[in-house]
């Protein structure tokens, strides 16, 4: 009889759900006590700690010579990765989800090992690869060539780190993209490099843009691979992780956290701007 | 080599006309690409293949050699030495904890942001997505502005007699912070992707939540949360900037595996850098073929 009754009127199914506000609330809680303490907390400290000394401290900080160029280096170097990966990132999205090859499932795994392979063993595979006691390497070396303990180190393992992300980002819309409109423009007589400039491209620039952003925030903080390779040389080959690292070192708090700050505000706007991007890109498709 | 892809090409673009001359009504497709593809295509997949091994494969195998270059037996002897032992173990033990506690309270945050319409999603989200555009270096030093000699919290933790920087809580703290974003990152999604039917219907039969939850819902997320645990294991094992900063760095009580390689490279113990270096990467790899293989799964269950 009452079984019969709650399936003839079951409750509606929003006060099932809303049955439990203790569980609601407690996970909100949770959820709020977990990133306030892990995440917030750190923050606040680190800017607290950054303009404990004032505005004007606070950029004597950070226009230091030393911290300027080692700011400038890490820049720089992020402005190189970031062009070489949005020409070579799209170009393997496009070869790997357009074309088959033996040994495409091997380049695909391939491509997720800077995902998985820790950064400083990324630093200690390179200087075994091109440190001047290696054959590569005293060979390059002979040429006129220093690789590692010098920028072309730098930027080799910020390229290594860096590979996946444009990739990753192309490759899903290079899939969803329509490959009838490529056909159609080659039917029209179109050559591979047009359609590839007017069809191909205008659809997944989005895309590259955002795993270039990508790169761009990973190269500003890394700090494991480039530690190894960089030779660390203050005004030469110190990067802006590699700065605030030696100035925790030497106990100089306050310009530690004032270059910390910069590097956040400068790749949160980036993770902001790439997120924008993508619930943009989210809306049009629904 | 190139002579073989110029015939390659060659016998492929006189197959592509063949179709035509038989007045087929419906082209193939590869009729449809235009003339000499076949060689341009070749060209762009000998540019990227050898772009990757160059970048990744190369660097690779010379570690390897590295870490054998004065033979087997110093690998072996470098690899079971106290020190390096030592610290993998404390590595393995920081990276299962980080792993544990991100993946309880990652599933909370992931829910509280797909399925709770509340106002403080979109401070969560934003604070969700910090760790990854903090410098790991940065985060170890946060950890010292809030627990070292003069940090907000080191009267409260000394009361309590607990040592959090320059010991195991630090480290912990900082694997944690470093890998807190991929559970929520991997799990979200899936979660918003899920029919609520199921969840309802085994409310509306008298299901508690944490039921509910145990038997329908986190079978459902099942993929994507391993997805999500195994990157959180693979950053964890592999973290430096944060932990370096943080650790102290005393051989055999604070010193993590890639401490260990860091300090080796400084005391010019090269077979002993690479050896721990190639056990790491092996692990990663490890944790990589997993991944790839979890990645098929919820392509699989998502095209379902």
């Amino acid at each position: 009889m009452s079984v019969q009754a709650s399936i003839d009127h079951p409750p509606p199914i929003t006060a099932v759900r809303a049955s439990m506000p203790w569980g609601r609330w407690g996970l909100r809680v949770t959820a709020f006590v977990y990133l306030g303490f892990m995440v917030a907390l750190p923050l606040a400290a680190i800017i607290q700690n950054g303009f404990a000394g004032g505005l004007a401290t606070f950029k004597d900080d950070v226009t230091a010579p030393i911290a300027l160029a080692a700011l400038k280096l890490t820049l720089s170097t992020a402005v190189i990765i970031t062009v070489v990966n949005a020409v070579m990132g799209t170009l393997t999205a496009y070869v790997l989800v357009r074309f088959r090859f033996p040994g495409k499932a091997v380049l695909n795994a391939t491509i997720d090992m800077p995902f998985a392979i820790p950064t400083l063993v990324t630093g200690v595979m390179l200087v075994a690869l091109y440190g001047p006691q290696r054959t590569l390497g005293a060979w390059l070396n002979s040429q006129g060539i220093q690789v590692i303990f010098a920028t072309p180190g730098i930027v080799l393992a910020l390229l290594v780190i860096t590979y996946p992300f444009v990739i990753r980002a192309v490759q899903p819309v290079l899939m969803e993209a329509e490959k009838g409109q490529e056909e159609a423009a080659y039917t029209l007589g179109a050559s591979k490099g047009t359609t590839f400039r007017r069809v191909v491209l205008p659809a997944i620039t989005p895309a590259i843009i955002t795993g270039s952003l990508l790169c761009f925030a990973r190269a500003l903080g890394e700090f494991g691979s480039v530690v190894v390779v960089a030779g660390n040389i203050p005004g030469v080959t110190l990067t802006a992780p590699v700065y605030v690292y030696g100035q925790i070192e030497s106990q100089n708090q306050r310009g530690a956290s004032a270059m910390s700050i910069l590097l956040l505000a400068l790749s949160f706007a980036l993770i902001v701007a790439v997120e924008w991007m993508q619930s943009r890109r989210g809306r049009r498709h629904v | 080599m190139s002579k073989a892809d110029v015939n390659g090409g060659r016998r492929r673009a006189t197959g592509d006309t063949a179709p035509e001359k038989r007045g087929d009504s419906r082209p193939s497709e590869r009729s449809l690409r235009p003339r000499g593809g076949k060689f341009f295509e070749w060209l762009l997949i000998a540019v990227v293949v050898l772009y990757a091994a160059g970048l990744l494969l190369a660097p690779l195998v010379a570690i390897v050699l590295g870490s054998l270059a004065e033979g087997i037996s110093a690998f072996v002897r470098e690899m079971i030495s106290v020190d390096a032992l030592s610290s993998l173990k404390l590595t393995l033990a920081m990276a299962v904890g980080a792993t544990v506690i991100n993946t309880v309270f990652g599933v909370c945050v992931a829910w509280v942001l797909v399925r709770d319409g509340f106002w403080g999603r979109r401070v969560l989200n934003g604070l969700v997505d910090m760790p990854f555009a903090v410098s790991p270096v940065i985060a170890g030093f946060m950890l010292i502005l809030l627990f070292g000699r003069t940090g907000w919290f080191t009267s409260v933790t000394d009361a309590l007699g607990i040592k959090v920087v320059f010991a195991l809580p630090g480290i912990l703290l900082a694997t944690v912070f470093i890998s807190l974003p991929f559970v929520v990152r991997e799990v979200a999604p899936v979660l918003a992707q899920l029919s609520r039917d199921q969840e309802d219907a085994a409310l509306t039969i008298g299901a508690s939540r944490m039921r509910t939850f145990w038997h329908v819902t986190l079978p459902a997320i099942r993929w994507g949360l391993l997805y999500g645990v195994s990157l959180t294991f693979a950053r964890a094992v592999g973290e430096i900037g944060a932990v370096l900063v943080v650790s102290g760095g005393v051989s055999r009580l604070t010193e993590t595996s890639t401490l260990y390689i860091f300090r080796s490279l400084d005391d010019r113990n090269y077979i002993g850098a690479n050896a721990m270096a190639v056990l790491l990467a092996a692990i990663s790899f490890l944790i990589l073929m997993v991944i790839e293989s979890l990645k098929k799964r919820t392509e699989q269950t998502q095209t379902q």
